[in-house]
């Protein structure tokens, strides 16, 4: 699990998503919004899930049960169990994945908890419904998040691949009338960029 | 020109406007739409009826947890109406989303009649909503049978 290795998925220039939601309902949304962007992804129900997925879960063996290489994370925050901000702690804690991006998706949106995970390392926070706007934007993000990492030749130096300036985005909310929240929430990072 | 696909088309058309005009569906259905094309026909099909399921599923457990007057457990409530609000949030089933929020309300402040008539009232929802959408599905059906492909609706 070289943390330089990223060939599985720069040859076949596909995402492998890990994506942790409870609700069945939304994991087949968020399955379908990931595979129609391009991406490989799998589902888990639960932060413990994930967690055995990785092989993190303090099992003996390592290597968990996945077969090939997760370059995004995406869970929901408030999950039974784990919760979405305690999984995010746990990878940003693991040596061999806290370079991983990890995004949150909640259906609340609690300007404390947003702040939360953001300080606590996560590179999105989207607010249920998630739309494909929403995917897509985040796609482009984590390819140029792989691309800076081929670059770097060092794979230790997590922080250059995670400051990167996410404030150029254009807006891409989708909303309706009747739709009164906002489709994703991007917090201004311009104090964690490096040149 | 066929002029039965046209008419089912057409009917199509005003049937799924009308559900977004009486509040039954939001713009979230709208993208779920989006995501079905002719490798994926069923896509919509199946995730509501995975939220079908679930309304089914929590109506229950949370009507259990309010039967008894004397020993309501409103933080397995509060979770199920949590758990339901995700949900029809997902699929842009509107008016159970709103009802979730009034249900929300009434268990902050453990307010049993209160959420034993929003469990009615989300039964309902639901249920209505099912029936529509089976109507809905029946019509795309019609369409792909007389050789017809299904309308991209827009919704303003």
């Amino acid at each position: 699990m070289a943390l330089g290795d990223l060939s599985s998925s720069s040859s076949t220039s596909e995402l492998h998503v890990l994506a942790v939601d409870d609700s069945i309902v939304d994991r087949k949304v968020i399955e379908r919004l990931l595979r129609i962007s391009a991406c490989k992804v799998t589902t888990v129900e639960s932060g413990t899930r994930a967690l055995q997925y990785l092989g993190l879960d303090g099992d003996k063996g390592s290597s968990g049960l996945k077969d090939l290489k997760v370059n995004l994370i995406v869970t929901d925050y408030s999950m039974p169990g784990l919760t979405g901000y305690e999984l995010l702690k746990k990878i940003k804690e693991s040596s061999a994945f806290r370079e991983i991006p990890v995004v949150i998706m909640s259906s609340e949106n609690i300007q404390p908890r947003i702040e939360q995970c953001m300080t606590e390392g996560a590179e999105d926070f989207l607010l249920k419904p998630v739309k494909l706007a929403d995917v897509k934007r985040l796609k482009e993000l984590i390819m140029r998040v792989l691309r800076e990492s081929f670059k770097t030749t060092s794979s230790s130096s997590s922080s250059s691949l995670l400051s990167l300036s996410l404030s150029s985005s254009s807006s891409n909310v989708v909303s309706s009338p009747e739709d009164n929240t906002p489709s994703s929430k991007r917090m201004k990072l311009e104090s964690r960029v490096h040149d | 020109m066929n002029t039965v696909v046209a008419k089912l088309q057409r009917q199509f058309q005003d049937y799924l406007v009308s559900l977004y005009q009486q509040g039954f569906l939001d713009n979230q259905f709208t993208e779920l739409r989006k995501l079905q094309d002719e490798g994926t026909p069923d896509f919509v099909a199946e995730v509501v009826s995975l939220f079908f399921d679930d309304c089914s599923k929590l109506i229950n457990s949370m009507s259990r947890s309010l039967e008894r007057p004397e020993n309501v457990d409103f933080k397995q409530v509060d979770s199920g109406v949590h758990q339901l609000k995700g949900s029809s949030s997902s699929v842009g089933a509107r008016r159970v989303k709103n009802v979730c929020i009034s249900f929300k309300e009434c268990c902050d402040v453990q307010n049993r009649e209160g959420c034993l008539r929003c469990l009615q009232q989300v039964d309902y929802e639901y249920k209505m909503l099912k029936t529509k959408l089976q109507d809905l599905f029946n019509l795309e059906q019609q369409i792909v049978q007389a050789g017809g492909a299904i309308p991209q609706v827009n919704i303003n």
